[in-house]
């Protein structure tokens, strides 16, 4: 597995949560949504500590990890957009707008921007659909975007 | 007075807090915050024109409104008692202005039980709660009824799960009160993963006590002890709101052990889903809350029997726990005077989709979906022609005009081909591809498969190669046979509902709209103008002056033509980006 040196505070931290689980296997969910919570998401190295402290092997964490769309092992931008593809956004033309994201931003979804500023991600129904078709920016949401408003949203963070 | 401001998801996105903040402000300037309450509620449901306030008592409603009308709605409104004519919500047919909302279309129709305290309390003060006869119905089983009178009870009021699968709430409740074990658990599967439902998520924000109150009842019922709450993660406001009615519950003794002076003792913790459709699956949900990944497994034998940590586990949905305090407070007997034979109460719809009036709708089981459509939900948006409504998620189908008219419950939507899912409700108009649709499904459910079985991890991924093969044009009429074959053999196979479900959009939608599909297949066109593929951008001569803005601005440089004259498009370079159709000043480009 590949050799990012984390910090010793944050590992600590890391396993100060595994203990507040009382390292038990059956919270490793839960476990997994604190230390992404930390690192802003899960590198090999932090599974293997997770791993360890539960008592359990790096693959069952690991199956995990995969199991779930929550969970990443790539980190994400600075501002991670993620555009709502529940039915009513597509039906309303989410489409043109995951389009117009990509084109702006020149990555595809699942990437980051190389300055590390956006991230592009899909995500299956934010229950905003009143407000279709939907992207959230980090935890904000806005509603009823446009192919031609996706460069405003972008220029709000891009500064 | 009372002025209640939306606080679901859907206004939050609007600029629902800072209005909330400018209100209070208002009236804390004008010393009037003895006299007038200012509330952050759960959802009003009618998300279309958020964000909504709403003065009580004499029960006006204002619409889209914007922090800056904060202050004419106190000045105008709370100290003068004119009403502001502006913010009112306007009939779109005869253009007047309703001020309560009891005269609006979209809330006439509607009875609310589930959502009876959304956008009535403030969802983080228990009192409020209380209030409403709140925690009553808690009280009165614990005080005057043996749990089997509960059950009977519950039997006889005739819920049936309104996650989807519609199985009788009672009758659950009674097997899982008979299986013989120690350690027993209550679980609110509040993992709402259906893309374009968000009636769960808008009950725990709005109403959060309702469920904590229906669990402990449960819990009363099979002899647990404990609760669990499966949440999603993506619903950070919901997990925030229940957390604090936990902790108020608690404080209230209404929580914890020796509930209400009784000898019963109950808990609830929550556990987070990370975002997985198939732990809708209530074997996959006990798994993950298991720490492990959600796989499904073979039932029997069935969590009332063998659950979370192979204990007798109780699963019912948000909605269904949301229906059991009023059952007990106002008796089976008028539960089951509402609805249909064989499907009683009411049934929350998440309305969305090409409507003008989209949100959160309760209606009695038995209502027609014209009526739902066209009465609450205010017909098509931009006056367009209906198509199809499509119901159940990805687990549903798309039904049709000569659907309209059918009472919606449980049975009649599976005879139609469809299911109820957990209520998500989708229209569609004449610009929705219904292969494309269908397409869209199976990409979902194969993203979503958990890949445990081969029906379900390979048959939806060769359905969905089917069927994205038709929508570019590359189909043949032997595809729609295969589509027809492979989906029966997925339904008959496949370990859990997620894939016995899966081909449910492909099969209605060939059996509903086969035209459609024929037309993809043999005229290579779709009359929508979705799928790319089959479209061609032509030069209509006559109109062509030859300015030649076409030709400059094709990225491939597929159309040639001397200036000044007639211009025409290549067909085997266009990549159909429609660049030409939108330079065109004369109206010359059109689609064929």
């Amino acid at each position: 597995m590949a050799n990012i040196k984390l910090s010793a505070n944050k590992l600590d931290e890391l396993r100060e949560v595994c203990k507040s689980f009382n390292n038990e296997k059956g919270e490793l969910i839960n476990v997994l949504h604190k230390a992404q919570g930390i690192f802003g998401y899960l590198p090999a190295e932090v599974q293997e500590v997770i791993a360890r402290e539960l008592n359990v092997s790096v693959a069952h964490v690991y199956g995990v990890v995969t199991f779930y769309s929550f969970f990443t092992m790539l980190p994400k931008g600075e501002h991670p957009v993620s555009i709502c593809l529940g039915t009513a956004c597509y039906v309303r033309g989410a489409e043109k707008v995951i389009e117009e994201f990509k084109r702006i931003l020149n990555i595809n979804v699942g990437e980051t921007t190389p300055d590390g500023k956006f991230s592009l991600a899909c995500l299956r129904c934010v229950g905003a659909c009143g407000l279709a078709p939907v992207v959230l920016v980090g935890e904000k949401v806005f509603g009823r975007v446009s192919p031609d408003g996706v460069k405003d949203i972008i220029a709000e963070y891009a500064k | 007075m009372h002025i209640l401001v939306c606080g679901g998801t859907g206004c939050h996105a609007s600029e629902s807090e800072s209005l909330l903040s400018h209100l209070k402000s208002i009236v804390a300037d004008k010393g009037l915050d003895k006299e007038i309450q200012v509330i952050a509620t759960g959802c009003f449901g009618f998300c279309e024109k958020g964000p909504i306030v709403k003065i009580m008592p004499d029960n006006t409603f204002y619409t889209q409104v914007t922090p800056a009308d904060a202050r004419e709605i106190i000045e105008e409104h709370i100290i003068k008692g004119r009403k502001v004519n502006r913010l009112l919500y306007q009939d779109p047919e005869n253009k007047e202005h309703i001020a309560d909302s009891k005269h609006m279309g979209f809330y006439k129709k509607q009875i609310r039980i589930a959502l009876r305290n959304c956008g009535f309390i403030d969802p983080e003060n228990i009192d409020e709660y209380i209030s409403r006869d709140g925690y009553e119905a808690l009280a009165k089983c614990l005080t005057e009824m043996t749990p089997q009178q509960v059950i009977e009870e519950m039997k006889k009021s005739g819920l049936r799960g309104r996650g989807g699968g519609g199985f009788s709430t009672g009758l659950k409740w009674e097997i899982t009160s008979k299986s013989v074990s120690d350690v027993k658990y209550v679980v609110c599967n509040a993992d709402e993963g259906d893309p374009g439902a968000f009636m769960d998520r808008s009950i725990l924000e709005g109403d959060p006590h309702s469920v904590i109150e229906a669990m402990a009842i449960c819990g009363y019922c099979i002899g647990a002890s404990i609760g669990l709450v499966y949440i999603r993660a993506e619903y950070p406001l919901a997990i925030d709101r229940l957390k604090t009615a936990i902790a108020q519950a608690r404080e209230y003794g209404l929580l914890g052990n020796g509930i209400l002076g009784t000898g019963f003792a109950f808990d609830i913790e929550l556990r987070y889903g990370a975002g997985a459709f198939v732990c809708g699956e209530e074997t996959a949900l006990i798994h993950s809350m298991e720490g492990l990944r959600g796989e499904p497994t073979v039932k029997p034998p069935f969590p009332s029997v063998s659950g979370y940590f192979e204990k007798p586990t109780n699963v019912n949905n948000v909605e269904t726990f949301a229906n059991v305090p009023v059952i007990i407070n106002k008796g089976a007997a008028w539960f089951a005077s509402i609805g249909t034979e064989k499907s009683k109460g009411t049934k929350v719809f998440a309305l969305a989709g090409k409507i003008n009036n989209v949100g959160l709708i309760e209606v009695p089981m038995g209502t027609t979906l014209r009526e739902v459509i066209y009465e609450i939900g205010g017909g098509i948006k931009d006056g367009k022609k209906f198509k199809a409504v499509q119901t159940g998620g990805p687990s549903g189908g798309c039904l049709t005009e000569k659907h309209l008219d059918s009472p919606i419950d449980y049975d009649n939507l599976i005879a139609a081909g469809s299911m109820m899912g957990s209520g998500g409700m989708i229209v569609m108009d004449e610009d929705d591809c219904m292969v494309s649709i269908a397409k869209f499904y199976l990409d979902f459910t194969v993203e979503e498969s958990c890949g445990k079985c081969a029906p379900c991890r390979i048959g939806n991924k060769r359905l969905y190669e089917i069927l994205d093969k038709l929508t570019k044009g590359n189909g043949t009429r032997e595809d729609i046979d295969r589509l027809r074959n492979l989906s029966q053999v997925i339904k008959d196979t496949a370990l859990c509902g997620l894939g016995q479900t899966s081909p449910n959009p492909v099969l209605s939608t060939i059996e509903n709209f086969w035209d459609e599909y024929i037309e993809h297949v043999t005229d290579k066109k779709c009359r929508s103008g979705q799928c790319k593929a089959l479209l061609q951008y032509v030069i209509e001569p006559e109109n062509c002056v030859g300015c030649t803005a076409c030709a400059r601005n094709c990225p491939v440089n597929a159309i040639s033509g001397e200036r000044k004259g007639v211009h025409l498009i290549d067909q085997t370079t266009c990549i159909k980006c429609g660049a030409c159709l939108e330079k065109c000043k004369f109206n010359a480009v059109f689609i064929k």
